[in-house]
């Protein structure tokens, strides 16, 4: 048998049920190698040592008197945007790092009820506003392919936690490019659903209308289970579909003979570096040994969806975090001398500098007379951004591409300018924009690092997204690969 | 379009944040250039374009309007009070705000 800490969530359940080991056997042994070394990479903000073997005992329990499910007795990690009731929830914030909900998140809860074992809490950039995790108030994660490179962001604990071989699975969320860019640049599967089709309730909110939690993961399939157990309906989310959830995982063997497969020109134009052009486009053509067909498509306002990003986002963060004043939870200044100095130098404290130049634009954008010129603006370009993707899924199945300019960059390299951080995800973004689902994919290497191939899907359509995804890993290993030696 | 530092000022406080002297002439350079990116969108005509809020155009879900009272209601209030910086008697306790 592989190491325990090799094995996907799909192995770990079926060896559970063949009683190879014990739920408490894997998730000590994940427990073990996370206090060994998380000092390397910093993935974990809180590690939920007694929790973990407490519901691993349960998990082994059940499993004892003949239950299963195919998340009974498996560890992963939550983002730690999550709340979950008794573990802190930080957000990646000094602000809310004294923060214990009293309560869990639909997500939290769902998975705990399968009987999911949580290892703790990943970092992540402060309240998920950053490409590359540097924004944390607990410090940068590394990427476990180079220690010396970003591992993306926001859900960069996430990401490397997965790729670093210390949970076999994770949650993220991605408001534009928070799950697919972290996923791409360390090596791992991610997937962002439909807008609506997971529930928002308990993760803390940026920005609305675009946030959605999804499944980080080694494997299509172990992503397929997890969605399984993330989406569906809940009262709680005002936003959350009701429609029903399909068996992600019974359509994963399926053949895409005959699938077309639409190849944005604009996500390969010169911004693209010429050999991550190249690595994509080796993975397109697997794609199309297996049946598909390419397809050339315009998205022509797809430059568009950066600019329109950062003023949407920014308004929506300006107002979700409004709350943050130091009164309910969270982080208070000491000694403030009335209520105005309590407001002002606990928010002016408790953000960092990233969070506060978002707020500030958001603000802005918001102020009386620049309302029409930026935020109603920006929804109008957004409804062009969408109609390109309608328009394109007429003609097409699925959308591909590279889900990242580049791979992962040194921890510095894109300095003080924010703009070219934002830029980071231009190839991400305007899925967020529209409200599709999508993927990224391990598919090459360039200069010993990842490279993600993204999948766009129309909506509600995860499980075309997800059957694809696993017959390319089908024909493919790059998703085996490992950062890790020991 | 720039932004001066006056104004960075003027926003940070409508935000309850304090940014100001040089700070301000710095962070107004930022966010320059994040508004020069942002007014790329100017040269899109988008007069007969519906703006979007919600990428699947949906609407306000509603519910029969009738209170839903949690089980225990004071339990609920003092698990949510745990965690606050400050409360007196079940209230929140902030400075005085008038004296």
């Amino acid at each position: 048998m592989k190491p325990l800490h090799e094995l996907t969530i799909a192995e770990i359940q079926l060896l559970l049920q063949q009683k190879q080991f014990s739920s408490r056997e894997i998730t000590g042994h994940f427990l073990d190698r996370i206090a060994q070394q998380n000092s390397i990479y910093n993935c974990y903000i809180s590690v939920d040592n007694d929790g973990a073997l407490n519901a691993a005992d349960a998990a082994d329990k059940a499993i004892a008197t003949g239950a299963n499910g195919p998340l009974l007795g498996v560890p992963f990690a939550h983002k730690d945007i999550f709340c979950t009731q008794g573990v802190k929830t930080t957000c990646g914030s000094k602000m809310l790092d004294n923060f214990i909900p009293p309560y869990d998140a639909t997500v939290v809860a769902k998975m705990k009820a399968e009987g999911a074992v949580m290892l703790g809490k990943t970092n992540m950039d402060e309240f998920a506003m950053g490409s590359s995790n540097e924004t944390s108030y607990f410090g940068s994660v590394k990427n476990p392919w180079d220690l010396e490179t970003v591992p993306g962001g926001s859900s960069g604990g996430s990401a490397a936690a997965v790729a670093a071989r210390l949970a076999p699975a994770a949650t993220g969320t991605d408001t534009g490019g928070s799950i697919r860019q972290p996923a791409a640049l360390c090596g791992i599967t991610g997937l962002k659903p439909t807008y609506g089709r997971v529930s928002r309730y308990g993760m803390i909110a940026f920005a609305s209308s675009l946030d959605q939690a999804g499944p980080m993961t080694r494997t299509a399939e172990d992503a397929a289970i997890l969605l399984n157990s993330m989406s569906g309906f809940d009262a709680k989310d005002s936003t959350c579909t009701d429609i029903a959830v399909p068996d992600y995982t019974a359509t994963l063997n399926q053949s895409i003979k005959g699938l077309k497969i639409g190849i944005p020109k604009e996500y390969f134009d010169e911004r693209l570096d010429a050999t991550m052009a190249a690595t994509v486009q080796t993975a397109l053509a697997e794609l199309e040994k297996l049946g598909a067909i390419l397809v050339d498509i315009e998205l022509p306002n797809s430059a568009l969806s950066v600019p329109a990003y950062y003023v949407i986002a920014p308004a929506e963060a300006s107002s979700n975090l409004s709350r943050f004043d130091g009164v309910r939870y969270g982080y208070r200044c000491d000694n403030p001398k009335d209520l105005e100095d309590l407001y002002t130098r606990t928010r002016t404290e408790g953000f960092g500098e990233e969070v506060k130049r978002r707020i500030l634009v958001g603000a802005y954008a918001l102020s009386a007379g620049y309302y029409d010129a930026y935020y109603r603006k920006a929804q109008q370009v957004r409804r062009l951004i969408k109609q390109d993707f309608v328009s394109a899924f007429e003609k097409v199945d699925i959308i591909a591409g590279p889900t990242s300019p580049s791979p992962a960059f040194k921890f510095g390299e894109k300095g003080d300018d924010p703009v070219a951080m934002y830029l980071e995800d231009i190839y991400t973004i305007a899925v967020n924009l529209a409200g599709l689902p999508a993927m990224s994919l391990p598919a090459g290497t360039m200069n010993n690092m990842p490279v993600g191939l993204q999948l766009v899907g129309n909506y509600f359509a995860e499980q075309q997204l997800l059957n694809t995804a696993h017959q390319f890993q089908t024909v493919t290993d790059w998703h085996h690969q490992s950062p890790v030696t020991e | 379009m720039t932004i001066t530092p006056e104004q960075i000022a003027i926003t940070a406080g409508l935000a309850k944040l304090k940014i100001d002297g040089d700070e301000a002439i710095e962070v107004a350079k930022r966010i320059g250039a994040i508004l020069e990116l942002v007014d790329q969108m100017q040269a899109v005509d988008t007069s007969n374009v519906e703006p979007m809020a919600n990428s699947l155009d949906a609407v306000q879900r509603l519910r029969v309007d009738a209170a839903i009272q949690p089980e225990n209601p004071i339990d609920v209030r003092d698990t949510l009070q745990q965690i606050a910086p400050a409360t007196e008697d079940g209230l929140y306790l902030v400075p005085k705000v008038i004296d």
